[in-house]
This record gives C-alpha cells, structure tokens and sequence, in this order.
C-alpha cells in the first residue's frame, strides 16, 4: 500500500458509524426505479444485510454499468462508481488490485454483464478476485425500453424481436460454472430471507462471487418468474438447494430429485417406490455436481434449482498479485529509483 | 597477416539486415550497446515485419535494424547507411536502396543460393554478376565459416544457423575497433544454463572478428571516436524503456502505487514486460483480457488513489475511447500512453506513424478535451511520461502521452537523470468531511477533490451521467450541463498556466519556420541545421504540449513569413494550426511506416525558401 493511502486508511471513522443500521446504508438521493421494480427489493434486502458484515461503509463500493440495475450505488450511501456499459466488472477489478482491503460490490443486469460486458464477467470469475456480483436478470432489456436480451427465452417477442427471438438463452449460472467461479448461487427479488442469506453468503466468500437475483420487470416484461415466486405454483416449480441435504420440493415435500445416471430427474416420494435416500444430496463443494444442478434450468418437467450451486475456495487474485510484490520486495528491497536509473551499462563523460 | 590501415570516421551508419529469424535486432542491439559505452552519441532505427517468423528467404520477412553513431552529435537513425550487411537476396534487395554509392556492403554468400534468389526475385545473383559494382562488396560465406568455428561440438544445423549473426556482429566489432566485453558478458549471462550455446556464440563472435583480422578482404578498418556529449553519466535507452522508468519515477515521487491495466499490442508490449519487473517497486500490473478492460481497471485504480494507467496503440485507443470520456466526466487522474504505428485499422504493426494526434485531441463523443503530451525523442520518453503523470495528478484529468514506434523501439544515450532534482509530485487525498463536495474546485486548477474509498466520511458516488456543478448529483439541467462543459474545458486550458513556454531553436523571427511535434525531432533538428549552416533563415519550434498548447505557440508563428510542419500523417498538426492560429503553415507528409530522412525535410525547405527569394 503506498504512504498517502495508508495514511487515509489510519483515519478513524465518525462514532456514529460504530453501530451501523440498514438505515445508514440509505443514502440521500432519491430512488427511481417504476414502482413495482424488482430492485426495490434487492436494494432493500441489500441494505438489510450490510449492517450485519461488520464493514463499515466508507470501506465499502458498489461499481455499477449501465442499466436499471446500475442506478443502484446511487442508492447505497458507500462509494459508488456507475460507470459506463458492460465495465463494472474490469473497473472493480483494477480498484480491487489497487485496494485490496476494500469491500467490493458490483451490481449489473443481463445486459450489462453478460451482453456487452460478458468478456469482463468470465475473466473476472476465472482469475477470482474477491468482489461480490449481484447480477439482475430480468429476462429484458428495461431502460432501453424492452429489446430481448441475452437470457430472454427464444421466441420471444419484443420491440426488436417482432417476429420471436432466434436467440437461445445463457444459462447465467452454467456460464458462471464454465468460466471456473467458485461461488455461483440464484436467488428471487419476491424471497427477501433466502436473498438476505445468498448476499450473506456472498459477502463472507473470499473469491468472486456470482448471484444471479431473478428480478421482475414489472413494465416491460411482467410475471417473467412468477411461476418460481408466487404461491400457487413455486412449491412445485423450485427446488432450493441446501448444502447436505436431499433435495425435496412440493407443498408437502413430497417430491424429490434424484440422480438417473448423470440426468437428475423428478421422483415422487410418495407411492413408496422412491425415499428421501435415493435422492440427491446437495454438496456446494462438488464442482460436479454443480454443472449437473445448473443444467436443470431450463429442462422441462424440471424444478428450478435455487440456491448455492457452489461454493469453494481457490486463491485469490489480488492476494497472489500482493504476494508477489512482497517477495520481490523481501528479496530485492524496497525500489530505489536512484540505483534503477544508474543500473546497466553506464559511462561518464568528463 | 595483412597491415590494416585505420581510417578515422565522425559518423557511420550501419544496417544490419536478414531474415527475421536471423536476429538481427539481437546484433543491433549489442553493436549499439558497445557502441554507447564507447561513448558515441547514436540514434537507432529497429525494422522488422509483423511476423515473427515469416517464410524464410523472403522479401516480407527481411528485418532490420539501423544504427547512426558518432564522434559529432546524432539526430536520426541516419537518411542512408554506409554500410550494409545482408544476411540474405532479400535482405540486400530490400535494402539496398538505402545504401549510399560507394557504400559497403558484406553479405553472407550462403543466403544467395539458388532458392534464395528467387524469392527474392533476382535473375542472377548479384554477388558475381556484377551489377554491385559502385559498391565496396564483401561476400563471406558467413554460415559456412560458422559452422567450421563450432563443428568439434557436433551441434545441430539449426543451431549453427541460429548463432551466424554473431559472426557478422564480430566482424563488424573488428570493422570499427569496438571491444567485445559487454556482448561476450551478456552471451555469459543470457545463455549461462545452455553451456552449449553458449561456448557456440562466443566462439562463432570471436570467430567472426578473427576471421576479419586475418583474411585480406578488409583493407581498412575504422575509428569513431567518442562524441562530446554534456558531462555526466550516461546510458543506452529505448523509447519504450525510458517511458516505463518515466512512469514509475513519477509514482515513486507522488508516493503512490503505479498501477498498469494493458493488452499487447506492438509496439507497445515492452512497456507492459518491462513495469511487470519492478515488483519491488510496488507496481501492479495486470494484463487485461481486452483494451477496454485495461484501461477501466486503470481508472478503477486511479478511483482507488493509484496512479492509473494504460499503455496501447491507436487500435487500442479506438476500443478505450469511452473509457477515457468516463474519465473526462468523473475526473480521476489516468495516464493513456500511445505508442503510434501505422493506421487505419491493424495498418502497419511494427511501422512507425503519427496519424493518431486528432484522435487523441477529438476522438470520443461528447465535448472530451483530454490534455496530450509527445515525447521528441526516446530518452526523451522518459520525461514526458513523469510529466504526464505530474499534470493528470495536479488536474485530475486523463492524459495522453503520445510516443511512436520508431521513439518506442529506437535508443540513444541518455544522460541520467538526478532522481532527487526532478519536480516535486505531491498529489492530496482529500480527508475533511468539514464542506466536502465531490466536484467542488481548486481555484487555480479547477480540480476536483481526490476522495479515495475507504476515507471515513467522505462517501460519495462517481459516474458518467453528467454532474451537477459543486454536488456530483446526477443532474441534467440544460444550463448546468453547459457550465460543466465549460469548466472541464477551461481545467485543461489552464494546464497552459504552467507549461514551458516553447522555445524556438535558431532565431526567433525569420522566413520560415519549421513546427514538428514527437518523434520528427531528430530529422527536423538536421535538416534545419544543415539550412541554417549555410546562413538560411530557418528555425525550428518543437511542440511537447499538443493540448493545451503553450501560450506563446500564436506569437512565435506570427514571426516567421512561412511555416512548415513536417507530420508522419496526411497533415494534422497543421490543420490544429490553422485553425487555431490562422496562419498558413503548410505541411510535409509521409505515409510510409518511417521516419523521415532528414534529406526530405532539407528539400521542402529548400523549395519553400527558393519561392520567397
């Protein structure tokens, strides 16, 4: 750490900082999603939730792109850097490289972070950088007012898309798996618990980590995961993925997953063919099974995983990048510019 | 043996030619390295294809590298050599051209069989048909006398092909009375856990310079005596070497950590190869997946308090351009240095050019005016770029500092700097909560606050929608938005307020003058000598500053009845002139991936100079 940013990291926060409420992590702009938004609930759940990491919130940045989604560090009274289209990833990458004490946040959509910034995002998740990504994804294109975007499902159609999408969908989580992230988790804007509990989770994780948060457009594209979040149907539509345990779904639990070679597929549990034990045992360890869990997502007859998918350590970036220099320093000593510019080959002119 | 006589030469130029597999930019940059430490004054030229290893024998594949060294003062790379050494056909077709009458020339007669003719495209083989008559020609069967040095060592072919270079650089050691000492430690250094090759290239060097010894092909060999340089120590340094050092100067003086987001690209690489070295130095380098990615972790850093910065070339510029405009609009201190090469689009890779001045001074969207700085010479990189990073830190701006391929890859001596004599850099992170405002200004240079995350109180949000004055509150207000536009506008201006006036080299009034900007320095520095030696009125202003330009730039044109300016483009600099100046300067324009001959300039003088008369 240079001298001018250890001096600043030395200064002692305000006392009111001490005690930390979702209230201080409000900050004083006024917020202007459509009423009904989605992110109401992921900004509030955000703010729910950071009081409880024990990071005060001047060590706290939330860099966004551009989108809905990316007005949010306007929102959040930490330091925020809504920056330009698809480049919160890379620009929390060199702040995080810079300043690896800092609690990084970045908030994007569908578009932003896997459309135009899908490059950012896979190279983020493979070198692991300890930066948490809240990805929205809405299934549209909201602040362009409603084109496909890359998670829409095929045939859909939209302003730009008259006649259907030929596009077919990314599977974000299977995308976050196949780039080597070691924490990939799913959760919904209308469970305010289970999302409180993934961004929980997210936080504490030391690596990059990837939370797909299913976020409802109420405008251009409504209900798009009604089906996972309202009461008549979610209990046979989801199934939440809980580290140890068998995965059961269904009002009465009274359905399971179970493993029919590498295909999971749906068994009930209650005409005494199948128990609880020849299900499917959830393990965010098991890199694996991962990739199976998240192929389910768009297989129909098939209950949509929510959850951790993985959780695993790996080392991480910018601890690598400052391990380096510390052995060069304990090796060669601190630089002096003095011996660098006379080393080589050297004359004197007289 | 033969008594060799030993001629004394104030200058000489030598090109070293071959395939680009023959390492020839590995000769050049030993011959220059003695060279320097014999205390020549020298300008380097490297010129090589953009494939690595292209097809071997032909003419796209020759590389060169060309040195210009002297007892007098060296300015250029040299309009023609003296002599040549080709390694192959294609090396002297190619070269030829560059080869003054009467000049010499050495080839390696085993690179002129049958085959290599015709890729060349040679009916007969120039060695003996006579056509090289006006020529000094040695033709030494280099490969083959390489092979008799080395072949108790039972080596492979390739590798024997692999160290002939060395036998030409011996000969040319020999040639020009140069000791052997400094390539002899640096074959012992690099090849040290390869005993083998090794032993092969000190042999084969020591082979070479024997061989001219003793044979009677070389009649004469050659002193160039030390230059009379200012007093001081020196030391060989490339463009591209002298920019790195710049950089980590000025970060050490601000007592930050310099950080580098980048993605290869010719000719800029060596800048990143070379920073991710100092480790010790405390410098991050992070090689990006894209040029987007490298320039927005570099302001992501720089949003840290790190000195941020990113290294490219034009095509890596078109792909950051929004970036920069996102540094414009939330005015963080970053560094884009810009080492040009030949445009539009890929173009010429590893040629030389200085077409990307508009684009530096107008290509993004928006009202974006983003200070530039252009290094004149190689070891002049490495104060332009401490200068870069000095003005972005004071004035919390992006800053292009411009270098070309011919300053990145070319070397001259340089004298070293007094580390401790350098300007001071002390950059301010701002820590008061008492009346803090994310856009409030300094008064003398309209810089924002640098608040860093992690500053107790000091929580606020950046970004690229337009801000309101005072607050940074997103705003968009017609007349706010002007007023922003104004004062990001004027906080460049006013870097004027501390430049160094520009100096004009001759008289300050006159016929003509000449105005050139980067790396034309050293070729316009001739030609306007050679004018002025024979009592013409010409001067000669070199422009460091290309935004904003020093305040006395207007008053100096004004002077002069013509006005000249010499560009490696269709005419940029001249058109900002113009327009800016309302003169009627007019330019000279090469388009060729080289540097100008200082040949060319003295002609255009010569011709504007004659209309007047």
């Amino acid at each position: 750490m240079s001298v001018l940013v250890d001096e600043v990291m030395k200064l002692s926060p305000p006392p009111s900082d001490q005690k930390a409420s979702s209230k201080d992590f409000q900050s004083d702009q006024d917020v202007r999603w459509c009423p009904g938004c989605g992110d109401y609930s992921i900004l509030a759940q955000t703010q729910r939730v950071m009081p409880d990491l024990g990071i005060p919130r001047h060590r706290m940045v939330f860099v966004s792109g551009i989108g809905c989604s990316s007005r949010f560090p306007y929102y959040m009274n930490t330091y925020g850097f809504h920056s330009i289209h698809g480049r919160a990833t890379a620009i929390a990458s060199g702040l995080k490289m810079a300043r690896p004490e800092l609690s990084m946040w970045v908030v994007t959509g569908d578009g932003d972070g896997l459309s135009i910034g899908g490059n950012h995002m896979i190279h983020l998740l493979r070198r692991n950088l300890d930066i948490n990504v809240l990805l929205f994804n809405n299934q549209i294109y909201g602040l362009t007012k409603g084109q496909y975007s890359p998670t829409s499902e095929k045939g859909k159609i939209t302003k730009s898309t008259p006649f259907g999408s030929i596009d077919y969908p990314f599977n974000p989580a299977a995308l976050a798996l196949g780039s080597s992230a070691t924490f990939v988790a799913r959760t919904l804007d209308r469970d305010p618990k289970h999302m409180q509990a993934i961004i929980k989770r997210a936080a504490e994780h030391k690596g990059t980590s990837f939370v797909e948060v299913y976020q409802n457009c109420n405008v251009f594209n409504d209900g798009a995961f009604f089906q996972f979040t309202e009461k008549d149907t979610k209990d046979d539509t989801v199934v939440y993925l809980e580290h140890g345990k068998p995965l059961t779904f269904g009002k009465e639990k009274d359905k399971g997953i179970r493993l029919n070679g590498f295909s999971p597929e749906v068994v009930s549990l209650k005409d005494g063919k199948w128990s609880v034990n020849d299900l499917l045992v959830h393990n965010e360890k098991d890199t694996t099974l991962s990739f199976i869990l998240a192929d389910m997502t768009y297989k129909s007859g098939l209950p949509r995983p929510i959850g951790i998918f993985l959780a695993i350590d790996r080392p991480v970036y910018e601890q690598e990048m400052v391990r380096q220099i510390v052995f060069a320093q304990e090796k060669r000593g601190d630089g002096d510019m003095v011996k660098l510019l006379n080393s080589g080959d050297t004359w004197t002119v007289q | 043996m033969a008594e060799k006589t030993i001629q004394n030469l104030e200058e000489v130029t030598i090109r070293f030619a071959g395939d680009s597999g023959d390492g020839m930019q590995l000769t050049g940059t030993q011959f220059t390295n003695t060279t320097a430490i014999l205390g020549n004054d020298l300008s380097t030229l490297p010129d090589y294809p953009a494939e690595i290893r292209a097809p071997a024998g032909t003419l796209f594949g020759v590389s060169g590298f060309q040195i210009h060294f002297g007892s007098t003062e060296i300015n250029t790379p040299g309009d023609q050599c003296d002599v040549l050494v080709a390694m192959n056909a294609a090396a002297l077709k190619v070269n030829l051209g560059s080869l003054i009458d009467g000049g010499t020339i050495i080839a390696n007669s085993d690179g002129f069989n049958d085959k290599n003719l015709k890729l060349a495209g040679y009916a007969s083989n120039p060695l003996t048909d006579g056509s090289l008559q006006k020529y000094h020609l040695h033709s030494v069967d280099i490969t083959k006398l390489t092979g008799l040095a080395i072949q108790d060592m039972n080596l492979s072919s390739k590798l024997v092909d692999r160290s002939k270079n060395f036998f030409a650089l011996g000969m040319m050691y020999w040639m020009y009375n140069r000791p052997m000492e400094s390539t002899i430690d640096w074959i012992e250094k690099k090849f040290g856990n390869k005993p083998e090759i090794k032993e092969a290239n000190l042999r084969v060097l020591k082979a070479g310079w024997n061989f001219s010894e003793t044979t009677e092909i070389f009649a004469v060999r050659y002193e160039v005596g030390p230059a009379k340089l200012a007093p001081g120590k020196y030391r060989n340094i490339t463009g591209n070497q002298a920019l790195a050092w710049g950089l980590i100067a000025a970060a050490k003086k601000a007592k930050l950590d310099l950080f580098l987001g980048s993605y290869p690209i010719t000719p800029a690489s060596d800048i990143l190869h070379e920073l991710s070295v100092y480790k010790h130095f405390g410098v991050k380098t992070f090689q990006a997946e894209d040029e987007i990615a490298g320039v927005t972790s570099a302001l992501g850093a720089s949003f840290g308090g790190a000195l941020g910065v990113t290294t490219t070339s034009g095509p890596g510029v078109a792909l950051k351009t929004e970036a920069i405009g996102l540094a414009v609009m939330v005015e963080l201190p970053l560094i884009i240095v810009n080492v040009q090469r030949g445009g539009p689009s890929t173009g010429l890779p590893t040629k030389t050019e200085q077409a990307d001045l508009l684009q530096s001074l107008y290509g993004r969207n928006g009202e974006a005016p983003v200070p530039i700085i252009a290094a004149a010479t190689p070891a002049d990189c490495f104060e332009t770029a401490f200068e870069a990073s000095r003005i972005a830190l004071k004035y919390m701006t992006p800053i292009f500092c411009l270098s070309d391929g011919y300053l990145g890859n070319g070397s001259e001596p340089w004298l070293i700097p007094d580390y401790n004599a350098l300007p001071e850099i002390a950059p301010k992170f701002r820590t008061e909560k008492e009346g803090f405002f994310p856009y409030s200004r300094d008064e003398h240079t309209l810089s924002r606050p640098w608040a860093i995350p992690g500053t107790p109180g000091l929580e606020h949000r950046i970004g690229g929608l337009e801000k309101q004055h005072i607050t940074g509150n997103v705003n968009y207000e017609p007349l706010n938005h002007e007023f922003m536009i104004k004062m990001r506008a004027e906080k460049v201006e006013r870097i004027a307020n501390e430049i160094p006036l520009a100096k004009v080299e001759g008289d300050s009034q006159g016929d003509l003058l000449v105005v050139g900007w980067g790396g034309t320095y050293g070729s316009i520095k001739s030609a306007v000598a050679h004018h002025r030696q024979k009592g013409n009125s010409v001067s000669h202003l070199h422009l460091r500053w290309l935004n904003p330009m020093p305040k006395n730039v207007g008053e100096i044109l004004y002077k002069f009845k013509h006005i000249l300016v010499p560009e490696l483009n269709l005419g940029q600099l001249v058109k900002v002139l113009r327009a800016k100046y309302l003169v009627p300067a007019v330019g000279l324009n090469k388009i060729q991936g080289l540097p100008f001959k200082s040949i060319e300039i003295e002609k255009k003088i010569e011709e504007i100079l004659r209309g007047t008369k």
